[in-house]
């Protein structure tokens, strides 16, 4: 193996990550003495906290996009998705659980972006576990403050005339942006739609194109 | 104070809960306290003037549930959109005018009604978008 004096790198150029061989922290105590408990308790079998934690894993922004698809093809199911998010998922058959949906929707007039000022509250039934930018300060922070630089750093730029809506998650709601449909669409399936729909472009920092 | 009269009842409406006091529509001020704990208000918006944008319905005080109270009543919760432009002053652009955000683009933010009030209008023009709003949110209702 040829020596180059990098050590911390492997022989495929990358850094190795270090073995975890600090003690556990605190939290990390925490965590697996509550879950020895529980089993132990007979409250949760650990092959139920497996499956939950396979649960939590398996989903992505393909549920999200199906919704989407979704509605824009049958304008009934839109209304409805408005009017009640989780109602509408559910009646799609995604397992929204307790997630209370709220769904807003790009027009020619206003564009959507979601963020969560005080953590990283995200609708995960839906997309699947959020982006590391997204639990930044920094997209925290500036989405509310500068909403146009940072979409122009995503690479949206809104055309004249158009408003921005900033959500901030705070409480209850989570929210999913619900997209315009690309132009020269027309006639496609929901599920060539759904191509189209990236995770992005449902937390309102990108359009979808085609 | 005028009872409110939403054009559907929201998904979370819970009716033994204390009917909302703050209309769709109504111009409100955030609170500007700083009590300790779990506070899901924003500093940010402390102290400043918005419109009800909808009534997302009853649920418990987060600001309880965080210490393991849960069995409290069910409060009203409320989306309230605030103009950039009475949040930050100006355009917003950081250093200069570089356009962070436009006159039109606003913030819709959740918020418990214990954190609003009603608002009094003693003059001034710091919430001179806030009056659009809400006549843009009231045609809406």
């Amino acid at each position: 193996m040829p020596h180059d004096g990098h050590d911390h790198l492997s022989p495929s150029g990358h850094p190795y990550r270090p073995d975890q061989d600090a003690p556990l922290s605190y939290w990390q105590t925490m965590e697996i003495a509550v879950r020895e408990l529980l089993v132990e308790k007979g409250v949760a079998t650990a092959d139920e906290i497996q499956a939950q934690i396979e649960r939590m894993d398996e989903r992505s922004p393909a549920l999200g996009a199906k919704v989407v698809a979704r509605a824009w093809t049958d304008p009934a199911f839109k209304a409805r998705l408005l009017a009640d998010g989780s109602a509408a998922c559910r009646e799609m058959g995604v397992e929204v659980d307790a997630l209370k949906l709220l769904v807003v929707e790009n027009t020619e007039e206003a564009h959507n972006m979601i963020v969560c000022t005080l953590c990283s509250c995200y609708p995960r039934n839906l997309l699947g576990l959020p982006p590391d930018w997204y639990k930044q300060r920094a997209y925290r922070s500036r989405a509310v403050r500068e909403p146009r630089q940072v979409l122009s750093e995503f690479g949206v730029t809104l055309p004249d005339g158009m408003a921005v809506r900033v959500h901030d998650s705070t409480a209850d709601m989570r929210y999913l942006v619900l997209p315009r449909r690309p132009e020269g669409t027309e006639g496609w399936s929901e599920e060539k739609l759904a191509e189209t729909i990236s995770r992005d472009s449902m937390i309102g920092v990108a359009v979808p194109t085609v | 104070m005028a009872e409110p009269a939403p054009n559907f009842l929201p998904p979370y409406w819970d009716a033994e809960a204390a009917s909302p006091q703050f209309a769709m529509g109504k111009k409100v001020r955030v609170k500007s306290g700083a009590p300790p704990g779990h506070v899901r208000t924003p500093w940010y918006i402390r102290g400043k003037t918005g419109v009800v944008e909808r009534i997302c319905g009853h649920f418990h005080d987060p600001q309880e549930l965080a210490y393991g109270r849960g069995g409290g009543p069910k409060i009203p919760l409320y989306r309230v959109r605030f103009a950039l432009s009475d949040i930050w002053g100006g355009n917003g652009g950081s250093g200069g005018n570089d356009g962070g955000f436009d006159e039109s683009d606003t913030i819709d933010i959740e918020i418990f009604e214990y954190w609003l009030e009603p608002f009094w209008d003693y003059g001034g023009d710091f919430d001179a978008q806030s009056a659009r709003l809400e006549q843009e949110l009231t045609d809406a209702s």
